[in-house]
């Protein structure tokens, strides 16, 4: 019997278990896929938006708000990687122009730094902003992170707080019973006095298994983006178009490890797992850049996904308590600022439902640092000799691209949220994130991956449950 | 205290080896070659197909053993080889960082540097194909790796993309093996492989090579379930309706190899945007006085037996630059004229002592061609030659009176003759 | 009379050789730069032949596998056959580079060497 069943573990559901670990709770995380933050949380643009979009009165404006705020101490705490570039929002003519100063009255109100710039000082400060843009909307706030890395971290600390992390395990119905849920995954089945669905696109068929009363339904949204070449230094703040009634629009993002994301579209799709880019989607990236940056560095293109927002007929956030299934609380309809917004929508869970149905005690023993994993390429020459005589592995490098040694890809598969497939320690460790794209790694990662979780070269899996990579031996 | 070396080889492939021979025959004692993987011979390791060495040896070997013979002839000649190292940094004042698990990271010197550092594959985010992003899509190489070196088939039924040597070497393989390859689509309207790889590869095998053809959908989930293939038109650009569908589980990609150049890179190096590699003079070297470059890290060549003999030769530079170094800038530029797409080296000094030659790439199919050498848009040397493709690489020498003597250019151009 | 024209496999040159034949008789043969290309196309006239590479199981080596490869060509038609007897070959490392594994391979006359050397592992 747990206090709490979390289900989903993005960003939402796993800072959700982080906060919910110092206190004296038996949680657990049903997670669908093979690993955390597989879905909207892996693949967006990775912006702690500072809260100036949102209009007002809203949940999105007030969480936005606070959860910007929240995180660069929650990135201190967990070891996560969050660079502050600030943000750029580029006006192309009058009309645009008076968007900005609504913007900046609310940003100003909000108590967000903000500052106008005309169109020649702003391409001083970005010399790819288009020649067209006439004034620009500074907001020196606006933080990147790495979206997944915080999700990870944040789980990897409820973890060793005690939380119980099941993976591979798909919610197929809910019981409710005397003292709360039933919540089953095929054979298995794990009872909680309270449900938080934090499920993403998935959110709306979980709570139809004990709501009659649903009350939107999920609009899920593709958006297809261009990963660009560390080498190339594009922008060096984040760079939105004036949002209209379609969204943000498609911004140069630079990202944490030093990359550009271009994107992304915003495209009503049926499946939400259907992640995949289309010639169509990548050309109106192309296209619609045009309209605040020059010089696209689309020669320099070493990826392009694409990712579902969990968007709804909501257009705010339902962060709510279902009217005919008291303590099963729903996170539904987080698109964007979602992520910006996740640390303040954990403490709001907390506050507004948690604690109306049990005690919040803090426990002595949890800790909620956690100590940074080694990366050897950021130690200093004592500190990386010091680790290689205690393990010579930390000297062996598989990834040439981003200098990573096998003990780095060890240590990954033994945490305590632990890789289980090629991408898994991908998005920890970052081998295959380079030039070459996985190339040379890719065989060598596979091979330890099996010696590791003592599985068969053919059982390694790239991503998801069925995504072997190897058909046979041979010989 | 930091170690110092005469000359440090980078990469223990067919390039750095030759390089490494050459210098120690030719007395220079204390070398040493840094290998990052765990054992010597780049990337012939997995080219277990035969047609090494027919320049080099009159033979024709696999690539282990054209690597072995090398591997042999370093080890009788004692030049110590230190595998599992990765070089981590060079600068251009020839400190070398490497790490590895025996010696952990260490910084040394050395009087040369000869960079032998290979190439890597293209990979599916430098084509843009859209879909989805499932298990079951390789470079080429790395099925290669997967079956040749961890004896294991990435697949049952293939489809591959661009008509790259090591794409047309795996289709003849994993049907050898069992695996059923329904064919290979190159975008462009002639074939990146060499005409004897389509032959024995292909043909032998009844496999369709669709010239003008590109693969415009990605399909699967969890593991690949199938492909769109369509035709393309003069601009490259996909046709609408000429869709083909595979049912496969596996797309290999042989759609290109670049030089790895972030070493040189680091260092400063100046490089050449065509081939991705560095600009070198007749002696090899690069823009950084002392460091050298050869084999597919300068740039990428279609047989191992010219990479054998430019290292070599790469060596013999490195040798005459530590006997007398010239560190002026090289003052005649070799520039790639009409229907050439590159020339290594890339310029060359105009008191140049003895004759050198040089590997160019031509940018179209010419049934019969001249090559022209101009000096001044006036021709100094005219040759025909028949069936050049832009897979095959050409070869010309220049002789030191070629150049001119007032320090400009030379120019190489290729036509298709005039047939009138 | 029919003409045959072949791209020679011998070497990257890739010669196009053109075979005038009568029936199962070569009249003439054009095209080739070096003797070897005049008798890879009356071979392939009659009957194709290639060395054969792959690899076989080796137990105890630094990899799982060993490439081999034939020392002379065997005919393109019992490439499917050859086959079987590779995959039915194990051999235990060390191995030496041109060591003999399977003698006269189908009577073709071709043995299947070991292309490369190959330690015990861990050695």
């Amino acid at each position: 019997m747990y206090d709490i069943i979390i289900i989903g573990s993005g960003i939402v559901g796993s800072l959700v278990a982080y906060d919910l670990s110092r206190y004296r709770l038996k949680v657990a995380v049903l997670e669908k896929d093979n690993d955390v933050a597989n879905g909207t949380t892996m693949a967006n643009s990775a912006i702690v938006h500072a809260g100036y979009d949102p209009e007002d009165g809203t949940m999105k404006a007030l969480l936005n708000v606070r959860g910007a705020r929240m995180y660069p101490q929650l990135c201190r705490d967990l070891n996560c990687i969050i660079k502050n570039t600030g943000a750029f929002i580029a006006a192309v003519g009058e009309e645009e122009e008076q968007v900005l100063d609504v913007l900046a009255a609310r940003a100003e109100k909000r108590g967000i730094a903000c500052e106008l710039l005309d169109g020649d000082t702003a391409r001083g400060l970005e010399q790819n902003l288009s020649d067209n843009v006439t004034k620009v909307l500074s907001i020196p706030e606006t933080c990147i992170i790495y979206p997944w890395e915080v999700a990870y971290a944040a789980m990897e600390t409820a973890i060793r707080n005690g939380v119980e992390l099941f993976l591979n395990t798909e919610v197929t119905g809910i019981d409710k019973v005397p003292e709360g849920y039933l919540v089953k995954s095929g054979t298995q089945a794990y009872e909680a006095r309270m449900v938080i669905n934090a499920a993403g696109t998935g959110t709306a068929a979980i709570d139809h298994m004990v709501s009659d009363r649903v009350d939107f339904e999920p609009r899920p949204r593709r958006g297809e983006y261009f990963v660009i070449d560390a080498d190339i230094d594009y922008v060096s703040r984040v760079i939105f178009p004036v949002p209209t009634a379609k969204g943000k629009g498609v911004l140069a993002v630079p990202t944490v490890h030093g990359n550009t994301l271009l994107g992304p579209t915003s495209e009503p799709i049926e499946d939400a797992d259907k992640k995949e880019t289309s010639f169509a989607g990548l050309e109106s990236v192309r296209q619609q850049l045009q309209k605040t940056m020059k010089n696209p560095p689309l020669r320099n293109v070493i990826r392009s996904f694409a990712g579902i927002r969990a968007s709804g007929t909501s257009a705010d956030f339902l962060i709510e308590e279902l009217p005919d299934a008291p303590a099963f609380v729903h996170a539904a309809c987080i698109d964007s600022p979602g992520l910006a917004s996740a640390p303040a929508i954990a403490a709001y869970i907390r506050d507004t439902f948690v604690g109306k149905y049990m005690p919040l005690e803090e426990t002595p023993d949890a800790v909620m640092t956690r100590p940074a994993p080694v990366v050897m390429k950021n130690l200093t020459p004592a500190e990386r000799d010091a680790m290689i005589r205690r393990q010579p592995l930390y000297a062996r490098i598989i990834c040439r691209c981003e200098q990573i040694s096998e003990q780095e890809i060890i240590d990954c598969i033994h945490g305590p949220c632990g890789a289980r497939s090629i991408k898994a320690v991908k998005k920890r460790v970052r081998p295959g994130m380079g030039r070459c794209q996985g190339g040379f790694c890719e065989p060598r990662v596979a091979a330890i991956l099996a010696r590791e979780l003592h599985i068969p070269l053919t059982e390694v899996l790239l991503d998801s449950r069925n995504s072997r990579i190897l058909e046979k031996e041979n010989r | 205290m930091m170690k110092h070396y005469d000359a440090v080889i980078i990469g223990g492939g067919s390039a750095g080896l030759a390089a490494a021979v050459t210098l120690k025959q030719n007395g220079l004692e204390n070398i040493i070659v840094l290998e990052k993987d765990g054992e010597a011979g780049g990337i012939l390791q997995q080219c277990i197909h035969n047609g090494f060495g027919l320049q080099t040896f009159n033979e024709q070997l696999s690539g282990p053993a054209y690597a072995e013979r090398f591997i042999r002839q370093a080890e009788e000649l004692n030049v110590p080889v230190l595998c599992n190292t990765m070089v981590t940094h060079m600068h251009a004042d020839r400190t070398i960082e490497y790490v590895n698990p025996e010696e952990g990271y260490q910084t040394v010197t050395a009087d040369v540097i000869v960079l032998a550092v290979g190439c890597y594959e293209r990979s599916r985010g430098a084509v843009e194909i859209p879909g989805d992003r499932p298990a079951g899509v390789y470079t080429a190489g790395q099925a290669q790796r997967y079956l040749n070196i961890d004896g294991y088939m990435v697949g049952r039924k293939v489809f591959i993309l661009g008509s790259g040597d090591i794409g047309l070497i795996m289709a003849r393989r994993m049907t050898l093996e069992g695996a059923k390859v329904y064919g290979v689509a190159e975008l462009m309207p002639y074939s990146n492989g060499l005409p004897r790889n389509i032959k024995q590869c292909l043909e032998d095998f009844d496999i369709p090579l669709y010239l003008s053809h590109t693969v415009t959908h990605i399909y699967g989930r969890d593991r690949l379930e199938g492909i769109d293939v369509s035709a393309v038109d003069e601009n490259l650009k996909p046709i609408p309706g000429s869709e083909v569908h595979y049912d496969v589980d596996t797309l290999l990609l042989s759609i290109g190899l670049i030089p790895e150049n972030h070493l040189a890179d680091e260092a400063g190096i100046r490089m050449n945007p065509r081939t991705r590699g560095p600009v070198v003079d007749e002696n090899y070297m690069t823009s950084v006085p002392g460091i050298f470059a050869c084999g597919n890290g300068l740039h990428v060549h279609d047989l191992v037996d010219f990479v054998t003999l430019e290292s070599s030769r790469a060596a013999e530079g490195a040798l005459r630059w530590l006997k007398k170094p010239q560190n002026d800038s090289a003052d005649i530029l070799l520039q790639a004229g009409e229907g050439v797409s590159y020339i290594v080296p890339g310029h060359v000094h105009a008191d140049m002592a003895q004759p050198c030659e040089l590997f160019f790439r031509v940018t179209a199919q010419f049934d019969t061609a001249e090559v022209l050498l101009k000096k001044d848009g006036e021709v100094i040397r005219r040759t025909v030659r028949r069936k050049l493709m832009p897979s095959v690489m050409e070869r010309l020498k220049l002789n030191p009176a070629d150049l001119p003597a007032d320090g400009s250019s030379l120019t190489v151009e290729v036509r298709e003759r005039n047939t009138k | 009379m029919t003409t045959k024209e072949l791209i020679c496999v011998n070497c990257p040159m890739g010669c196009r050789v053109q075979v005038e034949m009568e029936g199962q008789t070569i009249l003439s043969v054009s095209g080739y730069t070096c003797p070897r290309g005049k008798e890879y196309a009356e071979q392939e006239c009659i009957r194709p032949m290639r060395i054969l590479t792959s690899t076989v199981r080796i137990l105890n080596g630094e990899h799982r596998v060993l490439p081999v490869i034939t020392n002379a060509d065997i005919p393109l038609d019992l490439m499917a056959e050859a086959m079987d007897v590779i995959r039915g070959i194990t051999v235990e490392a060390p191995v030496e580079a041109d060591q003999v594994l399977v003698h006269d391979l189908l009577h073709t006359g071709a043995d299947v060497i070991a292309s490369r050397s190959m330690r015990r592992a861990g050695n």
